[in-house]
């Protein structure tokens, strides 16, 4: 049974804006007739551009914003209606701001939260224990939350987020900021927890290497719309970006000819092809080899980043 | 709704006994900055001894008489302030997009903001005005019966609560317009300032506005008219003074549908 269920969910703001003594009003729909179901354990990333109404989805999952049509269950209940219900149930990052006390050392927060989540405490402390050692907290957590840098800090507001062991995790751009290491540990932790609690996480991100790492899911979204649900192999197949096969020649040669390649670029005596993705490479090797003299060679797939910028254009 | 209520009290204490053990991390700062905020706020006060080496009299009240309503004024605004003052903040919450995190929490989002960096040094006003209280009663030729004893706590706690309303009705306000702060305070701070006077002496326009518009007249000042004898202004009866505690629950009821506005705008607008 899905976990996470939206219908047909839309939500639209009023934005005014003024030019000279003119006020005009006018609706924006940040988010237009999202339908689709997640189910436990999934780790769905959520991905679009800026505006695209990702931030607005996370908080009407969450029961922050009431939903201006359509309708939302999410672990059985109306998040809108059930708010602070459900807030036991859920576990939420912001990545942009903290959800923790500025003013407090991080062991206090965590304390708190023990006391508002009604953790039992053995429970809380083991953990506790786990976090502080997953995602290497010991050293902050007399470190008022104000003090700490933004890596140590967002590791600090995830801790928080699972203590009262949530069934779901919305995570809104978890590692936005942070430096490559401290990205990678944290991508581990999450699908460490995702493995071992079979905690549902959704992940709203623009760093592409998080979706690659950690979704089994990814949903695109653009202007409200879905324009995109599968899986990240399918989302790749779905656009026909081209692969890229590099060839170093013993010589300087004009553009070579193969059958079903293009030259798209000469640079002395190596040259890019591309090649469509249905496409097999072993034939247009043999090819090559067999016409020209072939020293090296390497093949690339479509990055991510390529496959998505052509679906945000096809939309 | 029914649990909600009767959870509220632990965990409202629970939120506030976390600001308390962090700002008791450092003794020494706490008791200077609770002596200061004593220091200040007794001010008020001498300003009015100063004024009676002067005069006799004023408003018909002598200076006892001015301590008690001085006293009055400032434990309630204090013991208010204490508990609820925070609450102003909701509109830089709003601002920084930070209130969104008192939503995400199973506590009611009212009683985190009330609770959001509760200083326990603000104790040290109503502390201050209760020495002041002490030394307005020791002058005072109040016949004191059971009734009037509960009477004047009674009155305190409808005064506290009437105030507590205003600061959280200010806060709802702050959902429309976030920069209002300001607003509210000029009704809480600023209604502390005009309640420590006999009202009489600003007038009866300002007499009916904090009477029937902004009922400030009621924290302290009939009360107090009641208990030492005094006729109340405009003809109204003296009885009005045992009115607090039903103008403090018409008040809660305000604020109450206020917040509630307030926090539904805000999920329904994103703003």
């Amino acid at each position: 049974m899905p976990v996470i269920e939206l219908a047909d969910v839309s939500r639209a703001f009023t934005v005014t804006s003024r030019s000279g003594l003119r006020r005009t009003r006018r609706e924006v729909r940040a988010v237009d007739g999202m339908t689709f179901s997640v189910e436990p354990g999934e780790v769905m990333g959520y991905i679009g551009p800026n505006g695209a109404g990702k931030s607005t989805t996370i908080k009407m999952l969450t029961g922050i914003l009431v939903p201006s049509g359509g309708s939302i269950r999410v672990a059985g209940v109306d998040p809108s209606r059930h708010r602070l219900k459900l807030a036991r149930r859920i576990g939420v990052v912001f990545g942009q701001r903290t959800t923790l006390w500025w003013d407090l050392p991080l062991k206090d927060s965590f304390a708190v939260l023990q006391k508002m989540y009604d953790v039992p405490l053995a429970r809380h402390r083991e953990n506790l224990a786990t976090f502080v050692e997953l995602l290497d907290l010991r050293d902050l957590l007399d470190v008022p939350v104000r003090q700490l840098s933004l890596g140590q800090r967002m590791r600090g507001d995830i801790a928080a987020a699972l203590l009262h062991d949530p069934e779901i995790v919305y995570l809104d751009e978890p590692t936005i900021g942070l430096d490559v290491i401290s990205k990678a540990r944290l991508r581990e932790f999450l699908a460490q927890v995702n493995a071992e609690r079979r905690t549902t996480i959704i992940l709203t991100t623009h760093d592409l290497d998080d979706i690659e790492a950690l979704c089994t899911r990814v949903m695109v979204i653009d202007h409200g719309h879905q324009i995109f649900d599968g899986t990240l192999d399918g989302l790749k197949s779905s656009q026909s970006a081209p692969r890229t096969l590099v060839v170093d020649l013993a010589a300087s040669l004009p553009a070579i000819e193969v059958a079903g390649a293009t030259v798209v670029k000469v640079d002395g005596p190596r040259q890019h092809l591309t090649f469509p993705t249905s496409t097999s490479a072993a034939p247009l090797l043999a090819q090559i080899a067999a016409n020209y003299p072939l020293v090296d060679l390497s093949v690339s797939e479509p990055t991510i980043e390529s496959v998505i910028t052509q679906l945000y254009n096809s939309a | 709704m029914v649990e909600r209520i009767v959870r509220a009290p632990s965990q409202y204490w629970m939120l506030i006994m976390m600001w308390v053990r962090s700002s008791m991390a450092y003794p020494a700062s706490f008791v200077l900055m609770l002596f200061s905020s004593m220091v200040l706020t007794v001010m008020d006060f001498v300003a009015i001894v100063l004024m009676f080496s002067h005069i006799t009299s004023f408003g018909g009240f002598s200076l006892a008489e001015m301590a008690l309503l001085y006293a009055t004024a400032s434990i309630t605004l204090g013991i208010a302030d204490l508990f609820t003052g925070s609450i102003e903040r909701v509109g830089e919450r709003i601002r920084t997009g930070t209130f969104d995190a008192y939503l995400i929490r199973p506590v009611p989002a009212f009683l985190q903001t009330a609770a959001d960096g509760f200083a326990l040094r603000r104790i040290g006003r109503p502390l201050q005005a209760l020495v002041v209280m002490v030394f307005a009663f020791s002058r005072l030729d109040v016949d004191w019966t059971v009734a009037r004893g509960i009477m004047l706590v009674v009155s305190i706690a409808a005064g506290t609560v009437i105030f507590g309303a205003i600061f959280v009705l200010g806060a709802a306000f702050q959902f429309v317009s976030v920069d209002s702060a300001e607003l509210a305070n000029s009704f809480t701070y600023g209604g502390q300032t005009l309640t420590q006077y006999p009202l009489a002496v600003f007038g009866k326009e300002i007499v009916r506005a904090v009477t029937f518009v902004v009922p400030l007249a009621f924290v302290n000042y009939y009360p107090v008219l009641y208990l030492l004898g005094k006729p109340a202004p405009l003809g109204l009866p003296s009885w009005i003074g045992l009115l607090s505690p039903l103008v403090a629950v018409v008040m809660v009821a305000l604020a109450s549908l206020a917040w509630r506005a307030g926090l539904r705008r805000y999920r329904s607008t994103g703003s």
